[in-house]
């Protein structure tokens, strides 16, 4: 089917285009943009006029909670809700129950996944068996089932030799690393960051030096080993400090940060709000502004919505024992938008950091709109008001501390291979 | 961000903790406080109508004798029908959770929750759960707030001292996991205390504390100097060694309230304790049973004051 996207604003990050022009889909790839190609003839034509057509988003951190947490979320429903947050590729860490750390488990979400014929879902491998930070997975045989990179998710690795075997090993094989730095005695029992907020609320808390240990541990073994080190969810302005001297030492390394983290601070979490329950928590405003300084640099790559759909039970209890996490498929985009608006960050160059950007940290020939790529699309209202409730969201998890605001910009139409997954010819 | 405790009308609604509670609403408190302190003193009459007919739940999902005691008796007297409920023993056990056990209790139409919880926060949820002719008291959760003891903290030191506005006060001890403390910092700044002093190790003090009003003290003979009041903080047993202190020895001598450290503070000055007491742990027995101690008064004054929070909430 040939399919014709026109009078849109094409902004392709890799292409360095930002400008109006006709895209044309041709058997599920990109033929060409601006002019049609020879003897195109278009079967459908979305009209994009007002509307912006970019690369679909590509995240780096959505729970689908398949297997293990079906009452919380199905495939079924956060593919919904990916396609509708225009995200065509995702990535899923190995925390589900039981973890990706079996070849036929991946293979069987993989499977699952392709089944539903909705975004592209890449399974983050365990790093260690049952997450348990003892022994290694087999991460060859995990990668040829479908893996694209190996994690621990949340789960501790302690034992500083047992971390040091894992890179070794991945980088034998030349897989990534992906790894959330937090140290796990400093970070026992605490569920907000270590400050003005949780001194006054009386909430056991997280140093911001949790971050900064793990992260120098990190590092010093990525130095060691070698390995492609990709650094999950920083919180912390020590944190980004120590990844932007890293990169500027020249080692290979990439970083993430979620969505929320680049708008909310310890001060959101008000009287108790358990939906900023979050991991790593919500650190001060000086922190969130070293965040922000690190996604202009380009210290930060890329930006992820750490989607983490809670069933609302687990959410109606006192903070601390409320489950963390926060629904996010649906609200990267606009949660991305709104932050390029206000740091005045081009608008291209804040799509890179969910499109290109997170292709290359899971070294994915995607995120762009080249001649002969796959296309996946992503067509959004970039000036369209919508409230963020229940109704509103399609996953099955309600809970994010955006829950009744008002944010701009939606996805109008996804296409995944140029097939219309999201959206009405 | 609307203050839970009030409602449109600027008026108590619930009393989660003494943060964000206009001066006005406390001192109002204290003069409540005062009459019904007068009621229990200088008459016959133990018990007044004024919660007739009202159900109150004492929702005590962590044990307390002392403060389950007193707001039972401060019910009583003004003649509400009292529960205890000591849910640590039972339906949390069974697995229900906190708002489907409060939901029980409303459709046996409760006035009232007093609520006690090892989670700081529980009572906020309780309180944004409820109807709204449903009040909230919280009596103590996790770390957060114990407001009705700072409030009979407060009415103490109003008692002996008259004015807030020329005092210096020094809190003692485990700041850091201490809901008292934290509701009497609220307190005394709100009620216009120009000086408020923390006296503790690094070790039992929580990120920024500074921020909420406080000045920092380390030593504790230079933080009692000149003060007028001396506010001890009980130190919990598993406290007492580990990583956060080598040993109650070490932990009384150093921060431990004896007459030789107190004669540094005015001559007038009084000490004070929210109870149960450590005696040899953070005061010796000479203080706490010595002429400067108010700490009996204190439990005394604890029912007028949890009779005064109900009455006026009942009235609205």
């Amino acid at each position: 089917m040939n399919i014709q996207i026109k009078n849109g604003r094409l902004i392709d990050p890799k292409n360095r285009i930002d400008a109006l022009q006709d895209l044309f889909i041709s058997a599920g790839k990109v033929a060409a943009v601006g002019n049609a190609p020879a003897g195109f003839v278009a079967d459908k034509i979305i009209d994009a006029t007002g509307l912006v057509v970019a690369p679909g988003l590509i995240d780096l951190a959505a729970r689908l909670r398949e297997p293990g947490y079906e009452y919380k979320a199905t495939l079924e429903s956060e593919m919904d809700a990916a396609v509708a947050g225009g995200i065509t590729t995702l990535a899923c860490p190995p925390d589900t129950d039981p973890p990706l750390d079996e070849p036929g488990l991946v293979e069987m979400l993989k499977h699952r996944a392709r089944v539903l014929n909705q975004a592209r879902v890449y399974p983050v491998g365990a790093l260690s068996y049952g997450l348990k930070g003892a022994e290694l997975t087999e991460m060859a045989e995990l990668a040829d089932a479908g893996c694209v990179a190996f994690s621990q998710a949340d789960a501790p690795l302690t034992d500083t030799r047992v971390l040091m075997r894992a890179m070794q090993y991945a980088s034998t094989f030349g897989f990534s690393v992906w790894l959330r730095p937090q140290d796990s005695f400093l970070s026992k029992s605490g569920v907000a960051h270590d400050g003005e907020v949780a001194t006054r609320l009386g909430l056991p808390a997280i140093p911001a030096c949790a971050e900064a240990i793990a992260l120098t541990t990190m590092l010093q073994l990525a130095r060691e080993t070698g390995v492609r080190l990709h650094i999950c969810r920083i919180s912390s302005e020590a944190g980004v400090a120590l990844v932007r001297v890293a990169k500027q030492q020249g080692l290979q390394l990439t970083c993430d940060v979620s969505a929320n983290h680049v708008h909310l601070s310890e001060m959101d979490i008000g009287f108790f709000d358990s939906n900023c329950h979050l991991v790593p928590p919500l650190r001060s405003l000086r922190d969130r502004a070293a965040l922000r300084a690190g996604l202009l640099d380009g210290t930060i790559d890329a930006i992820c919505s750490d989607h983490t759909p809670v069933d609302e039970d687990a959410k109606q209890l006192p903070f601390a024992e409320a489950e963390a996490g926060a629904t996010g498929l649906e609200l990267l985009l606009p949660l991305v938008l709104k932050w390029a608006g206000q740091d005045k960050y081009a608008l291209a160059d804040a799509l890179a950091k969910v499109t290109l950007q997170p292709a290359q940290i899971m070294d994915l020939d995607a995120g762009h709109l080249s001649v002969g790529a796959a296309a996946d699309v992503c067509v959004f209202d970039p000036e369209v008001y919508w409230k963020v409730e229940h109704a509103a969201l399609k996953s099955q998890g309600k809970n994010t501390p955006f829950i009744g605001m008002e944010l701009q910009g939606k996805a109008s139409f996804t296409l995944v291979d140029g097939q219309l997954v999201y959206g009405v010819f | 961000m609307n203050n839970p405790q009030l409602n449109k009308h600027g008026e108590l609604q619930h009393l989660l903790s003494t943060e964000g509670l206009p001066a006005p609403i406390l001192r109002d408190i204290l003069d409540r406080t005062a009459s019904f302190v007068n009621v229990a003193e200088g008459s016959e009459i133990k018990k007044v109508p004024l919660l007739h007919g009202k159900s109150v739940f004492n929702l005590f999902f962590e044990n307390s004798t002392r403060t389950r005691t007193t707001f039972e008796i401060a019910a009583k007297r003004l003649s509400a029908d009292v529960v205890n409920l000591n849910i640590g023993s039972s339906s949390s056990s069974k697995g229900e959770t906190l708002l489907d056990t409060v939901d029980n209790l409303c459709a046996m139409h409760a006035d009232m929750f007093v609520v006690r919880h090892a989670q700081s926060g529980a009572a906020h949820l309780i309180a944004r759960h409820v109807a709204p002719e449903v009040h909230v008291i919280n009596a103590g959760d996790g770390r957060h707030a114990h407001p009705t003891q700072a409030l009979l903290d407060m009415f103490t030191i109003r008692h002996y001292k008259k004015e807030f506005h020329n005092l210096r006060v020094a809190i003692v001890g485990d700041i850091l996991h201490s809901r008292v403390a934290r509701s009497q910092i609220h307190a005394l700044t709100t009620l216009g205390v120009p000086e408020v002093r923390v006296i503790a190790p690094k070790t039992l003090l929580p990120a920024c504390v500074e921020r909420l009003g406080v000045h920092v003290y380390h030593d504790m003979l230079q933080g009692l100097r000149d003060v007028d009041v001396v506010m001890m903080l009980r130190l919990q047993h598993e406290r007492m060694q580990g990583a956060a202190l080598p040993s109650a020895q070490e932990y009384f001598k150093y921060y431990g309230l004896t007459q030789d450290k107190l004669a540094l503070a005015k001559a007038d000055a009084i000490v004070m304790h929210p109870g149960p007491m450590n005696r040899g742990v953070e005061i010796d027995s000479s203080v706490a049973d010595g002429t400067h101690s108010v700490i009996l008064p204190q439990v005394t004054f604890g029912i007028a004051v949890r009779m005064a929070v109900m009455s006026m909430l009942a009235e609205k």
